[in-house]
């Protein structure tokens, strides 16, 4: 069969079980097990409705309870035995064995700076962006430029950028822009840029800041348009010029939104895998946790340690998760 | 607000040159990668792909005088043309490496044994010697040359539409398509369900659901891969054992095949594999079910209530409520997240390396196969922009034909 023939099988099939489901599970509650006719309608509608949410709720939970919530318990489980012993518990040998290790530290470091710089820059761009934009007549167009990096890939945008960082031998021509400019202005030789130690991390950086910086621009721009006119206007009327403006006015207003884009952005660095795997698998110097635990699980073998590393993630990302569960709770009530 | 700007006229200036900026820095490197997929592998290492606008003057590699050889009175004689796509211009021209620039055009050049060339300004060359060049290595030209931007399509064609190149695009095109539209329309269905019954449908427990939805929001997937690869290994297994009998050595693959797994059309000897589409669609399921949830269901509870009650009074049951009235409201936002799910999906590389990829390749997606090319063919811009090209048009399709919708959802997932 060809495989398009079978691809588009295979998606009738799966969709068509789904809607089934749904279907079946629901004609099977009311017309089966608690029929809304007989002596008993009442009683059997009132049932029915009870059991209902379940229904629908099924699937979902099923799925995210065995693809979310169950692999963090797991893993946890799993960073605490060792796979070449049976499975034996070993408690913190594993984490032990990943703090000895300069690989470790180096991504933990790495880290650290991609959760400073990424955010900031992509939030400060972002905002800088949403506000210039704003105010001139092609300004959709503009913003639709800038946020156009969102729909490219990782992967996509690493190709992108490492023509960007290419470097020819020197005395022919630069086909990378960086070399081309540095030889040009410096007249030096070109640099292996993504070779170059410390450095590199930031230029690995340099992509995702260009790709969240469209995300920041389109939320913080929603969000000075929600500001109201009079505070503005009162502003201007005071004498106040458009800096004071800016950041005394609307920045305070918008900080909400800040926080948001910012913790948001946080998330998808901490998360940070594609990047760093196709630009330099984490040579030189450029290891995150993210490829680390990859290169543990899966090149190493070793799910001992790769889970201690995922859980050291997960243990990154937990205060952020403490936090949006509290906001929705108050929320609710 | 437009009075903030527009009492000063140098800030308005100011504004529009930053915008122009940011625009150009956001939208270099993208149009650099575009135009280098449609120059020939040549062209790329010669020259910045900036310079591929406008006519440039370059030397170019050498060329081999190559062609039919004639007789001419006592000479033999091979004329050709060095540049016969193009407009070139020749400046200067050499037949040696050392002395590149040696000729202007129109002179000729003495080679050993009584050879000659003579170039002419458009590139029209003619070869002589005296005994027939059969089996010898011919010279070789070299030029300096203005050459007018030029632009081929020979690379999209060879990397889609030659079967003889293994490293090609279409078959992971089509791979590419068949992990994303399930993984798209599986999870927006059962979502919409479960955002329904969180939204509308009374039963206790239900704000515990939402905020166990909204932890599960940040949950690294790192986190599954192991877990769920074992799971699926085991799911294959018990299917299996279900459908057959496995072999002693191997627990995935059959020795005996039952009816049911006959009427499936497995064989004795065929295999069940832990990895493959079905599991990646059940797992991008897994993944992307928080915020399918989580837009969902914030977007149906804000639908009227007036609309649900008077059609529960009017007899109408839950599921045709939510077929009749909230899935149809609800457009937007399952536009919306389809659009998330369709970019993750098409996009990423890891779900797809952890729960698809093996050993035979036949399942390899677009963004792997990038990879795999960053990795044997680093230095072949004409091959890697051109495949890199042929996996982001599609989300740069959807992305600016869909935007309003991305712009909403991405407004309605994170201002509270």
């Amino acid at each position: 069969m060809h495989p398009v023939f079978q691809g588009l099988l295979t998606i009738i099939i799966g969709v068509g079980t789904c809607l089934a489901y749904f279907y079946f599970s629901n004609q099977l509650l009311d017309k089966v097990l608690f029929p809304a006719r007989g002596p008993q309608a009442g009683r059997n509608i009132n049932r029915a409705n009870m059991i209902r949410p379940w229904l629908f709720l099924f699937p979902a939970m099923f799925a995210l309870t065995l693809y979310l919530a169950y692999p963090v318990v797991e893993t946890l489980r799993l960073s605490l035995t060792d796979r070449t012993q049976g499975g034996a518990f070993v408690g913190l040998a594993n984490y032990a064995q990943m703090a000895g290790e300069p690989k470790f530290w180096e991504a933990m470091r790495n880290n650290i700076f991609w959760l400073i710089v990424v955010p900031a820059m992509s939030t400060a761009f972002g905002l800088l962006a949403a506000q210039l934009t704003d105010r001139i007549s092609w300004g959709n167009i503009a913003k639709s430029l800038i946020f156009m990096p969102m729909a490219i890939s990782f992967v996509g945008a690493s190709v992108i950028w490492k023509l960007v960082y290419d470097a020819r031998p020197e005395g022919t021509e630069q086909i990378g822009v960086l070399n081309a400019i540095y030889v040009w202005m410096s007249g030096s030789d070109p640099q292996q840029w993504l070779t170059v130690p410390f450095w590199n991390n930031f230029l690995l950086m340099v992509v995702l800041i260009w790709i969240q910086t469209g995300f920041a621009m389109v939320i913080l721009s929603a969000a000075l348009r929600g500001i109201p006119e009079e505070t503005v206007e009162a502003a201007i009327v005071d004498g106040a010029g458009p800096f004071t403006i800016f950041f005394k006015i609307k920045v305070p207003q918008i900080a909400s939104t800040i926080v948001v884009v910012w913790t948001t952005i946080t998330l998808t660095v901490l998360k940070v895998f594609d990047i760093v795997f196709a630009m330099t698998n984490g040579q030189w110097g450029t290891q995150v946790l993210a490829n680390y635990m990859f290169n543990k699980l899966f090149v190493s073998i070793d799910w001992g340690v790769g889970s201690a590393a995922a859980i050291v993630i997960m243990l990154l990302v937990t205060p952020i998760l403490v936090w949006n569960v509290r906001q929705v709770r108050k929320e609710m009530r | 607000m437009d009075n903030i700007a527009g009492t000063k006229s140098s800030l308005v200036w100011v504004t529009h040159l930053s915008v122009a900026l940011l625009v150009f820095l956001w939208l270099f490197p993208t149009v650099g990668l575009f135009v280098s997929s449609f120059r020939t592998a040549d062209q790329i290492a010669t020259s910045g792909w900036w310079s591929a606008l406008s006519t440039q003057e370059r030397q170019n590699p050498a060329i081999r005088v190559e062609g039919e050889e004639f007789q001419d009175g006592p000479l033999y004689v091979i004329e050709g043309e060095l540049f016969p796509d193009t407009d070139a211009t020749v400046s200067a021209w050499g037949t040696s490496s050392r002395a590149p620039e040696e000729f202007a055009p129109g002179e000729t050049s003495e080679l050993s044994n009584d050879r000659t060339i003579t170039l002419e300004v458009d590139g029209r060359y003619r070869f002589t010697a005296t005994e027939s060049q059969e089996g010898a290595r011919l010279p070789r030209i070299f030029t300096t040359a203005e050459t007018p931007p030029e632009f081929t399509f020979d690379n999209y064609r060879n990397m889609l539409f030659n079967p003889d190149n293994v490293e090609g695009m279409a078959q992971a095109f089509i791979a590419t398509l068949t992990v994303t539209i399930p993984a798209t329309i599986i999870p927006i269905l059962v979502a919409a369900f479960a955002a329904y019954a969180l939204a509308w449908m009374e039963f206790p427990g239900r704000a515990l659901l939402v905020a166990f939805v909204v932890a599960l929001l940040v949950v690294p997937l790192q986190l599954a891969l192991i877990p769920l690869l074992t799971f699926h290994g085991w799911v294959a297994e018990a299917t299996l054992a279900f459908l057959g009998s496995p072999d002693p050595d191997s627990a995935r693959r059959f020795a005996e095949v039952n009816w049911l797994g006959r009427l499936f059309g497995f064989e004795p000897g065929d295999t069940i594999k832990a990895k493959g589409f079905i599991g990646v669609w059940f797992a991008h399921t897994g993944f992307g079910l928080p915020l399918a949830i989580y837009l969902l269901r914030n977007y149906m509870a804000g639908l009227p209530r007036d609309i649900i009650e008077n059609a529960r009074v009017d007899g109408a049951t839950d599921f045709q409520i939510f077929t009749r009235i909230i899935l149809p409201l609800s457009f937007p936002a399952l536009a919306s997240f389809a659009i998330f799910q369709f970019l993750w999906t098409w996009n990423d590389l890891l779900v797809a390396k952890v729960f698809l990829l093996d050993a035979s390749g036949s399942t390899n997606v677009m963004t792997n196969q990038i990879v795999e090319l960053l990795g044997t063919r680093g230095g072949n811009w004409e091959i890697l922009a051109t495949a890199a090209f042929v996996s982001i048009a599609v989300p740069l399709a959807v992305f600016f034909s869909m935007q309003r919708y991305l712009v909403r959802g991405l407004l309605a997932g994170s201002v509270k």
